[in-house]
């Protein structure tokens, strides 16, 4: 994992329980962490929808999205946008998952993950793999212009799936 | 479980599996991840050809799978007639004519390569029509994923991703410089497997 500047106490990394959340992605449904118990969960963070390379790495993710789907594992994507922006930003890039927004208190979710830039005013570009009992597994703080990819997500799920089939 | 901070490498090695144009023995190897409907790869297929031409028997190409599905509607299903006209000992033909017939890739279009490339039509439809090189796809598709692969197309050169243009001027530069360098081959590269 990256250290981090930014976040005196840096983001949070493996083994620390994932702080649970509640975040609109629409105007009126929201999404918690804890309604996916049982199923390890991806929370990308990112600073904006609309931004170039925001758009490619969710275009990126929108397509391994099956490849995901076959860990079980659900995507969830988080910035300091609000809803609306969200919506119109997953209807144009037809994003098959969902986009929360931090957005009051602004980016609450994204400081207690430790990936908040304080100056900047929005979230570092961060991925958190989250196991189904809630436990951060992996994550990754990525230079903000450079798009981080998936391999580092797949390998943590193919070691979560590792992990939990000895049988 | 952290991930590693180097320059993305070829998680999958070049084997017999690989669809290979030039010498096994080539001291430069440049894999490419591309999609037959992307514009970006469609302006690479000419600079490939003369880049090839450049190197001679100092390269060996191979070209993967990396199907945009989500922004291109005909890109799964041409990756899959590629693979079928492979398995009827005609994959490059079939390579070459859906780059150069960029615009017309609906399931028609690709049945009639198949008849113009004198394929076996019945098995070439049969095995479209069920999906049987579909796995083949996807298992290119991963191993583009675990390699680092963000868009198409993604070249590497010896194993390592090449992050600069892939302009003629660039990529021969570049492979030039593996030539003479003679980087460990990709065999060599790390196998997460």
């Amino acid at each position: 994992m990256s250290p981090n500047t930014r976040n005196p106490e840096g983001p949070l990394g493996a083994g620390v329980p994932a702080p649970d959340f509640s975040l609109h992605r629409t105007p009126d449904q929201a999404v918690s962490l804890r309604d996916f118990h049982g199923r390890p969960v991806i929370v990308a963070f990112y600073p904006a929808d609309w931004s170039p390379v925001c758009g490619d790495q969710m275009a990126l993710y929108n397509e391994v999205l099956p490849e995901f789907r076959r860990y079980g594992a659900e995507l969830l994507g988080v910035s300091v946008d609000g809803v609306w922006c969200h919506v119109a930003f997953a209807r144009d890039r037809k994003l098959h998952f969902p986009l929360l927004a931090d957005f009051e208190p602004k980016g609450a979710v994204a400081r207690r993950y430790g990936v908040y830039r304080e100056g900047d005013g929005f979230t570092e570009r961060a991925l958190f793999v989250i196991d189904g009992e809630g436990v951060i597994r992996w994550s990754h703080v990525s230079p903000l212009g450079v798009n981080p990819g998936a391999d580092g997500i797949l390998r943590a799920l193919e070691a979560l799936a590792g992990d939990r089939t000895p049988a | 479980m952290s991930r590693r901070d180097t320059a993305a490498v070829l998680a999958l090695a070049v084997s017999e599996r690989d669809h290979i144009q030039g010498p096994a023995g080539a001291p430069v190897t440049l894999v490419e991840y591309g999609d037959y409907e992307c514009p970006h790869c469609g302006r690479a297929y000419p600079i490939i050809k003369k880049v090839r031409e450049r190197m001679g028997r100092r390269l060996r190409f191979v070209y993967r799978n990396f199907p945009l599905r989500e922004s291109h509607p005909h890109a799964q299903h041409a990756a899959e007639a590629a693979e079928a006209a492979g398995a009827q000992g005609k994959f490059w033909e079939m390579h070459d004519r859906l780059f150069e017939r960029q615009f017309a890739l609906d399931d028609e279009y690709l049945v009639e390569y198949a008849g113009d490339l004198r394929l076996d039509i019945g098995r070439f439809r049969e095995e479209l029509a069920a999906g049987v090189y579909e796995p083949r796809v996807r298992e290119d598709f991963r191993s583009g994923v675990l390699s680092g692969v963000n868009g198409t197309p993604t070249f590497f050169v010896n194993g390592m991703r090449h992050d600069d243009a892939w302009d003629f001027e660039p990529l021969a530069a570049a492979l030039e410089r593996a030539a003479s360098t003679r980087e460990p081959p990709p065999g060599t590269a790390p196998d997460p497997a």
